[in-house]
């Protein structure tokens, strides 16, 4: 059977990199997250195509788990962790406070894809709390107030 | 000028706290004073487990905590003078090289130190994890070199003799697990290291597997070998990005070392080993559901018997042990069994590490021998409550544990203990809180967590952790019934007994505990409509 064209995107590549591997399905779907951003529905179709793994099983599997994104996030990502003891240290109120500022819900992002927040689980940090994670860099014991400061950080200068 | 190495921790914790900058500022003090010449140098290392000071810098003997760039600067200009920073340390080691340090205090006197024994962590902050040779030179890979010496059944009895219990939760004997997995027919075989710590409030196996991977490691081929495994995994959660790469670069330095492969040291015996990345669901941390999430299904629990021993990964034995078991295999080999059976209680030999955060002074991880008191952990350890505030609970166990109140506080902490006073032993993590902290919101925090974290599989936990977690949002709100109370110890009995899985089963725990103890409370909310500690919004608040 002559190769489509569409068999070059990264979806193939990196399903084809994993094949041979038992339970292939979870490291393709995060290294394919890793390299699009999100789980784009075209993509899964080709990862189906590649494993020989029914779509519906892999939207089973996408949705199951936290770590994977069915939808395009913002360019910075906002996790307030929500574990317990950044829970009693108040990240409930920090967490607010974001959403304030922001004009958006925990899960959702906002309409000029600036900014995706999310209310996380424990980053094991926990000894430093509240903990908030902007992309890469890790903010410890926020207080509410810091909200507007740390978001100004990350976008764009005018 | 003696060559000095400069330990800077630089895990998860260490480096929120900004200890990539700290980091940065001795690099650049040590160039230029020309340290190199000396061989002086800066070494990043794991956790200490002492949080509460990080970022935490150790040389000549003197560990100083809180660092910043600038105290940094002043430090490692002094200590490649000879001279200690007295007043910005935090206390010394026994053997300390520095002068001026007579009037710091010596870590042995310190009791968040001096309590602590320590096995399973004791290179974490000490050796550079990146270092395989350094990892050896502590005495990495010798227990390994030992066990292999011995038959396997062997090494399963020398575990079982020092009865070595699980430490990731319920205490089951390691050395059984073993047993059952070694005496399944012949074949496939493979052994599993959990590693997907999802307890909020636990980051011991994150601190373990960043402070010293190898010992892990050591210890998962030690198993591997005991159950006659070729094959090993480590499914560790991907919201641990730090833990998961130490661990993948531990194994790559194994493998080229010839601690895994074939023929490991001359025994015959041939293991490698995968690391796999948890997606993050909690439930995975259940065996069965961690198995099904390796062979790339949604992460699921199923019914046992039969157990991974029989019938685990891809339908072949298997064996799982969490990160911390593991940790404490390789000196049951190299240091003894008499060494490991010295410490701990009757029924459970050995230390535990504990995360204490939350309302406490000296937040951290902390290795005690098990069987420890609450009321040590929290005063002695801990250094009590800040802000003159007053204990009021230990959360222990996380969502599947429960609140200890004062009452409890001369309670040993060992796993018969705990699940008496309706908590668990769990992961270890415990939170503290203080008496600001309402418990209907503490039990309405982690029942939401459970309630979210359900995979949806058995009716009881799906439908029922609904089901309770809108009688106690009722109650935080101001709107509970004189009955609620009494249903939601109905509710959490059925889930407790009817659930498929461990987090069914445990997950009304949180809820139970705090009724048991702080009923009064859950009173004043419902009859009297209001939060004694101002927390949950119904009007108690100005």
């Amino acid at each position: 059977m002559p190769e489509k064209p569409k068999l070059a995107s990264k979806a193939a590549a990196i399903s084809r990199k994993h094949a041979a591997e038992r339970g292939a399905l979870i490291p393709v779907l995060q290294e394919l997250q890793e390299e699009e951003g999100y789980l784009k529905p075209e993509s899964l179709a080709e990862v189906s195509e590649q494993l020989k793994i029914p779509l519906s099983s892999i939207y089973g599997v996408a949705t199951f788990y936290a770590q994977f994104r069915l939808e395009q996030p913002g360019k910075n990502i906002i996790q307030i962790c929500s574990g317990t003891a950044c829970h009693v240290k108040g990240s409930k109120k920090v967490l607010e406070e974001f959403e304030k500022e922001l004009g958006i819900k925990a899960g959702e992002t906002t309409q000029d894809k600036k900014f995706t927040l999310l209310s996380v689980r424990c980053f094991g940090a926990c000894a430093l709390g509240p903990i908030i994670k902007v992309n890469d860099d890790i903010y410890s014991s926020v207080a509410a107030g810091q909200a507007k400061g740390i978001i100004a950080k990350y976008g764009d200068k005018k | 000028m003696t060559a000095l190495v400069f330990r800077i921790g630089v895990g998860t914790c260490g480096l929120s706290a900004g200890a990539a900058e700290v980091r940065r500022a001795l690099e650049e003090t040590l160039a230029a004073e020309g340290a190199a010449k000396s061989g002086s140098t800066v070494k990043g290392v794991g956790c200490l487990g002492l949080c509460f000071a990080e970022p935490l810098v150790e040389v000549g003997g003197v560990l100083y905590g809180r660092v910043k760039p600038e105290d940094a600067r002043l430090i490692a200009k002094a200590a490649l003078e000879g001279e200690a920073v007295a007043a910005k340390a935090l206390a010394k080691r026994d053997k300390c090289v520095l002068k001026g340090a007579e009037k710091v205090p010596p870590l042995s006197s310190q009791p968040f130190w001096a309590l602590q024994f320590r096995d399973a962590f004791e290179n974490c902050g000490v050796v550079d994890p990146k270092s395989i040779d350094d990892c050896i030179a502590a005495g990495g890979y010798e227990g390994l070199r030992k066990a292999l010496k011995l038959k396997p059944a062997e090494v399963v009895a020398q575990v079982k003799a020092v009865g070595l219990r699980g430490r990731g939760g319920a205490g089951f004997p390691t050395a059984i697990k073993w047993e059952l997995c070694a005496k399944a027919p012949a074949g496939e075989k493979f052994a599993i290291c959990n590693a997907d710590e999802g307890d909020p409030g636990a980051f011991m196996n994150r601190a373990n597997l960043e402070g010293d991977p190898h010992k892990v490691l050591e210890g998962l081929i030690i198993a591997g070998y005991a159950c006659g495994a070729g094959k090993g995994f480590v499914y560790v959660r991907a919201e641990k990005p730090l833990a998961a790469q130490s661990v993948k670069t531990a194994v790559e330095q194994a493998q080229a070392k010839g601690f895994l492969g074939k023929n490991i040291l001359g025994s015959g015996f041939d293991f490698d080993v995968e690391v796999r990345l948890g997606a993050g669901a909690f439930v995975c941390g259940e065996e069965t559901a961690l198995i099904a999430s390796i062979e790339g299904k949604r992460g699921m629990p199923r019914a046992r018997p039969p157990y991974p021993a029989e019938h685990g990964l891809w339908g072949k034995p298997t064996n799982i042990n969490n990160v911390e078991t593991l940790a404490h295999v390789p000196n049951i080999f190299r240091r003894g069994a008499e060494w490991f059976a010295a410490r701990g209680t009757a029924k459970s030999k050995g230390t535990k590490v504990f995360c204490m955060t939350g309302k406490i002074s000296n937040t951290g991880a902390f290795e005690v021998p098990i069987g420890i008191t609450l009321r040590d952990m929290v005063f002695k350890i801990g250094g009590g409550i800040p802000d003159g505030r007053k204990f009021k609970a230990a959360q222990s166990g996380g969502p599947s544990g429960g609140c200890l109140p004062e009452s409890c506080l001369d309670l040993q902490m060992d796993y018969e203990s705990l699940s008496e006073a309706g908590a668990i032993m769990g992961s270890g993590g415990l939170v503290i809180l203080d008496d600001s902290t309402c418990m209907v919101d503490v039990a309405r925090y982690f029942l939401t967590f459970t309630q979210s974290e359900s995979c949806g599989l058995c009716t009881p936990c799906r439908e029922g952790t609904v089901r309770m977690l809108d009688v106690i949002n009722r109650i935080a709100d101001g709107k509970g019934k004189a009955s609620d109370v009494e249903e939601l110890q109905r509710m959490g009995r059925i889930i407790r007994d009817t659930s498929l899985c461990g987090l069914g089963q445990t997950a009304p725990n949180p809820v139970l505990s705090t009724i048991r103890y702080f009923r009064a409370e859950y009173g004043e909310h419902v009859k009297g409509k209001k939060c004694p500690a101002g927390v949950c919004r119904m009007g108690a608040k100005k």
